[in-house]
């Protein structure tokens, strides 16, 4: 039973991992589910289940935490910063940025600071955690 | 008050598949192999730097519970390790070829930051592992050479 669990977590990592590596890619639940060697539905749901998030949230939070790190470290256009981390429009990039940053993208950018950290780090820990329903919450 | 690291831990869920993964595939080396009736002792160093080794102990009763076990192997399983070891090479690319042929997982393909170019791997486990060829010079926190800015904000590309 328990030999089970690790395998499915394994499965599921190795379908989280391919997101952190190949964000830019145009990366679809079929082929997560294909990495990782389950159904479509399973996917989706095991996936939550084991990270907390379906896998397309945790997509656009990955996509969104890298533009925030490139809008900060790069002088790239924010369209092209848009397309190099996976978003297929800038309307859809600057909606979902607004609602999970809280500001736009060229706002944010504005505002940046360097953090000088190793950037597996600043993956880990920058990602937003929020979709936000912490700055509601908090009444900002 | 202290003067060196001798021994950390990683926990692996089966030590025969470890040791062949961090000797065979990895390429490290074995340090210590030792059964010690209650458990067995396997450590893994850098080739010739024994002394600073790295302990791949296997989770389990009776030093834990079987339900603290299964949450160990659990947390193992679904990456929840954090980052478990960290190895600087000097040349990067060439392990990154080494280890793709041999099939390794990859999280992070060669990549340069201001510190220098990484990869990360996992374990067969879900450990989490990074090696590292440091940048001769440090640079400044820049993915791009820095570009003039257009308009005069923070500083920060002046760090």
């Amino acid at each position: 039973m328990s030999r089970a669990v690790e395998e499915i977590n394994r499965r599921m990592l190795r379908a989280r991992d391919a997101m952190d590596r190949a964000y830019t890619e145009p990366l679809d639940i079929p082929h997560l589910a294909e990495v990782a060697h389950v159904s479509e539905a399973h996917f989706i749901r095991t996936f939550k289940s084991t990270f907390g998030e379906t896998p397309h949230r945790y997509l656009q939070r990955r996509r969104v935490e890298r533009s925030m790190f490139m809008l900060c470290e790069t002088a790239r256009s924010i369209t092209d910063i848009c397309l190099e981390v996976g978003f297929a429009s800038l309307g859809t990039f600057s909606r979902t940025f607004r609602d999970i940053v809280g500001v736009t993208p060229s706002e944010y950018r504005e505002r940046a600071v360097i953090k000088p950290v190793p950037t597996c780090f600043t993956m880990a820990y920058m990602r937003p955690s929020s979709f936000g329903e912490a700055r509601a919450k908090n009444g900002a | 008050m202290y003067n060196g690291i001798n021994m950390s831990q990683i926990f692996v869920l089966d030590q025969d598949k470890a040791r062949d993964f961090y000797v065979n595939t990895l390429g490290l080396e074995v340090s210590n192999d030792l059964d010690l009736g209650f458990m067995r002792w396997l450590t893994v160093c850098v080739p010739g730097q024994k002394g600073r080794d790295i302990l791949l102990e296997l989770p389990g009763p009776p030093a834990m519970d079987e339900e603290t076990t299964e949450a160990v192997r659990e947390l193992v399983s679904k990456g929840a390790t954090g980052f478990t070891l960290g190895l600087t090479t000097d040349n990067v690319q060439k392990v990154f070829e080494t280890l793709k042929a041999r099939g390794v997982e990859f999280t992070q393909e060669p990549t340069t930051h201001f510190y220098g170019t990484d990869i990360g791997i996992r374990d067969p486990f879900g450990n989490n592992i990074r090696i590292v060829q440091m940048a001769d010079v440090m640079g400044t926190p820049h993915l791009d050479p820095p570009a003039p800015k257009t308009k005069a904000s923070t500083g920060k590309s002046s760090r």
